[in-house]
């Protein structure tokens, strides 16, 4: 595929890691933000080609693994409405709630569908009038252009059947959460390439200064995160910390405006919690009041109750970048993809996922 | 967060740009992406889809710098050339 397996050229690849090799006389410590980058990371073994003295912190870059279990509860218990169309991306469907799963709703009876895009929920909305469409809207900045979008058609059709139940956070208020707790040894950033193809990246600006850590707008194929990290490092051997863009195919200083503007049309920022990490303020959106009739929060008046999460679970150390997946004793026996107990080991973005899938021995192998 | 793939826009539909539909091909399979977004793009040109919406449109010129870069490093690296230094060391290396 053009545009993608041509960053993957190994020769390449293992050139840009002997660069590193080359400049780096000191041990540093980079997080790369994005669920997406730590896939590539894990299945390319791009960590095993870096000097020792680099360690990798996964960062909490999976929108599935940071909403909320209170939001997962709500998902459930409005999808398991009669008159209910519940539509959805395909990773939250095994999401564990507090005692069940959107798929567990689904083979009980529950009209649960997978979709691709939020305006295949739009048009399911337009086909079935005589029933409720609501579509489970989590990402991060990325994916508020698109679900924007829906609920703009939806208005625009008139639709009266039709709303979103919106899990949207944002990066930098996780960034400086990040940087402002005692524990924090990240000494640079990978953003994220296709968040800042959104939002452009002035806002890291503030950020790299105010905490004087290198930050690196990075692609998600093996050569752009080995480029990413060799800038980063470069940086960091200089004692710099200014924001660079790697995925310079991609995105611009400026971003996409009239995706930004539609996305301030439909929302406004709001303060959210984060499964794992706790409440943010100012990290999330929710939408404008000229849009509340499409808020599926307010359409299905679900009670709020705060929830209790599993014991055995770390995926909040997981997604703070404290502890790896490996480290968590249920790793790979009690916890599965198969039978998750939390949201990192069910995400296509989650890390804990990303190891089992990549770096689990074959059976029998110790 | 990103998962978004580049493909390639075959055919586009729509007058009102806010409403602007392609038919984006991903290596053989072709999809529906919403190309609202990426206003300035034509048929033949790469977009970056994630979930059924072109975010960006693939700078060609820019997608080679990564490969032009290398291919200069690996330049100088023939060369004898340290990094960051812009000639060779004098004495022993023949001059380029």
């Amino acid at each position: 595929m053009r545009y993608l397996d041509e960053y993957r050229d190994a020769r390449l690849a293992q050139q840009l890691a002997r660069e590193i090799h080359r400049v780096t006389t000191k041990p540093w410590t980079i997080m790369e933000v994005c669920g997406g980058q730590t896939h590539a990371i894990v299945k390319f073994g791009i960590d095993q080609l870096l000097p020792k003295s680099i360690t990798l912190i996964h960062g909490p870059g999976c929108p599935v693994c940071v909403t909320p279990l209170e939001m997962i509860d709500k998902a459930l218990k409005i999808a398991a409405r009669p008159e209910v169309i519940f539509t959805s991306f395909g990773d939250m469907l095994r999401v564990p709630g507090s005692t069940t799963d959107l798929l567990s709703v689904k083979a009980r009876g529950g009209d649960v569908r997978i979709v691709y895009s939020p305006l295949d929920a739009v048009k399911l909305a337009a086909q079935n009038p005589g029933k409720e469409v609501v579509f489970f809207g989590v990402g991060f900045e990325t994916t508020a252009p698109a679900t924007a979008m829906a609920a703009f058609q939806a208005a625009q059709q008139g639709l009266k059947n039709f709303s979103l139940l919106i899990s949207h956070v944002l990066v930098p208020p996780a960034i400086e959460a990040l940087m402002s707790s005692p524990d924090c040894r990240v000494q640079g950033f990978l953003a994220a390439g296709h968040v800042c193809t959104v939002m452009g990246y002035e806002e890291y600006v503030p950020l790299a200064s105010r905490y004087h850590v290198p930050i690196v707008v990075t692609g998600f194929e093996p050569m752009d995160i080995l480029q990413g990290i060799l800038m980063c490092v470069e940086q960091l051997e200089k004692g710099n910390a200014e924001v660079q863009n790697q995925y310079v195919r991609s995105v611009r200083k400026d971003g996409n405006r009239p995706a930004r503007e539609l996305v301030g049309r439909v929302f406004q920022v709001v303060d959210r919690k984060w499964r794992g990490v706790g409440e943010i303020p100012r990290s999330g959106l929710g939408f404008r009041d000229a849009y509340a009739q499409f808020d599926a929060e307010k359409r299905f008046a679900v009670e709020e109750h705060t929830v209790a999460e599993p014991a055995e679970c770390l995926s909040g150390l997981v997604l703070q970048g404290l502890k790896k997946p490996h480290e968590c004793p249920a790793f790979g026996t009690r916890c599965t993809p198969e039978h998750p107990l939390g949201a990192t080991m069910v995400s296509s973005e989650g890390a804990c996922a990303a190891y089992y899938r990549y770096r689990m021995p074959p059976a029998g192998v110790k | 967060m990103c998962l978004a793939i580049p493909g390639k826009i075959e055919r586009i539909t729509g007058e009102d740009p806010l409403n602007r539909m392609g038919k984006v091909n991903f290596g053989g399979v072709l999809k529906d992406a919403c190309l609202a977004y990426v206003p300035e793009a034509q048929v033949g040109d790469y977009v970056i889809v994630h979930v059924g919406f072109a975010l960006s449109r693939v700078d060609p010129d820019e997608a080679q710098k990564i490969f032009e870069y290398l291919e200069e490093m690996q330049e100088l690296d023939e060369v004898g050339v340290p990094p960051g230094a812009s000639l060779p060391k004098g004495g022993s290396e023949p001059a380029p």
